[in-house]
């Protein structure tokens, strides 16, 4: 049983990754912070979803060991996600172009 | 042979936490609907949009944002120390969690008293003599941070049972998904706070 188990046991994140990970979303969150300061106009928008997306994805790949999983795991990921971003988007085919 | 494969059929930690994260894909079109409905209005009314979100303390938010994404790392660390068999660390890791997340739920209430009691709440006279737009931002601010912060509380609970669950050896260093299914749903509530600080706290 011992053995079989092996076959369970998943990858193992050492602590030094993590705070990494960690130290990285942290200065992500300041310059989110800081460039919100700054008048980008328009531009803040992006600027912060793409912050925030990048931060996600770091989420995603390490803490929740998305990056260590079976193919399937990252193909439903994509496909949840898509699904938003479609939604979204199509939701401003009513609103914008008319 | 046989007895690896009946092993086999009563556990399957990849088919758990495959599980595991279907539900969190309902939770992200649940969450996706408030975002939808935050883009169109955003859209619409996008000074006042921006006007609204002066009411919201920055730094607040940003103290908040660090609280979770501490809370994120040591859920995720105490995974680590259990598949390392240390009981002890992992459990105290799970503890701080809880604690971050209650200084998340802290700080909540404390904004969340303050904007009441400058008289923004949703049906109040103050807040209905507003421009639209303006109420439709602190409607969607009091839902989707509210429905975040349920989640909190929720994922508090999940935590807290991991905890217990590690002091009577039902997770334990050959099995420890129930610990990462927990970590996941914490994770989530993460996320879901990187996108909503920036909508809601860096538009002004």
């Amino acid at each position: 049983m011992s053995q079989h188990e092996e076959q369970h046991t998943q990858h193992s994140v050492g602590y030094g990754r993590y705070i990494l990970i960690w130290l990285g979303l942290l200065a992500f969150t300041g310059i989110t912070v800081t460039l919100a300061g700054i008048d980008l106009g328009r531009w803040v928008i992006i600027t912060s979803l793409v912050i925030a997306s990048i931060k996600s994805i770091l989420v995603l790949n390490v803490f929740m060991h998305l990056k260590f999983e079976d193919k399937m795991f990252k193909i439903f990921v994509l496909v949840a996600v898509a699904t938003l971003v479609i939604f979204i988007s199509l939701t401003f085919f009513d609103y914008a172009f008319y | 042979m046989t007895t690896a494969a009946a092993t086999h059929t009563h556990r399957d930690d990849v088919g758990s936490r495959m599980g595991m994260w279907l539900f969190l894909f309902t939770e992200l079109i649940l969450f996706g609907g408030l975002f939808i409905v935050y883009a169109v209005y955003r859209f619409k009314f996008p000074e006042q949009f921006q006007l609204a979100a002066r009411e919201l303390d920055t730094l607040v938010g940003t103290v908040n944002t660090i609280i979770l994404l501490t809370s994120s790392l040591t859920v995720a660390m105490s995974i680590t120390a259990i598949q390392q068999g240390k009981k002890h660390l992992s459990m105290m890791l799970i503890g701080m969690t809880i604690i971050f997340a209650l200084a998340f739920l802290v700080n909540k209430y404390f904004e969340w008293s303050h904007k009441i009691s400058i008289g923004i709440y949703p049906q109040s006279p103050e807040l209905l003599n507003k421009p639209q737009g303006e109420i439709l931002y602190f409607g969607l601010y009091y839902v989707m941070t509210g429905l975040h912060a349920l989640h909190v509380i929720i994922g508090m609970v999940v935590l807290l049972f991991s905890m217990v669950f590690i002091a009577t050896g039902k997770i334990n260093q050959q099995s420890y998904v129930k610990l990462e299914a927990g970590g996941l749903y914490w994770h989530l509530v993460d996320i879901i706070w990187i996108f909503l600080f920036p909508l809601f706290y860096l538009i002004s």
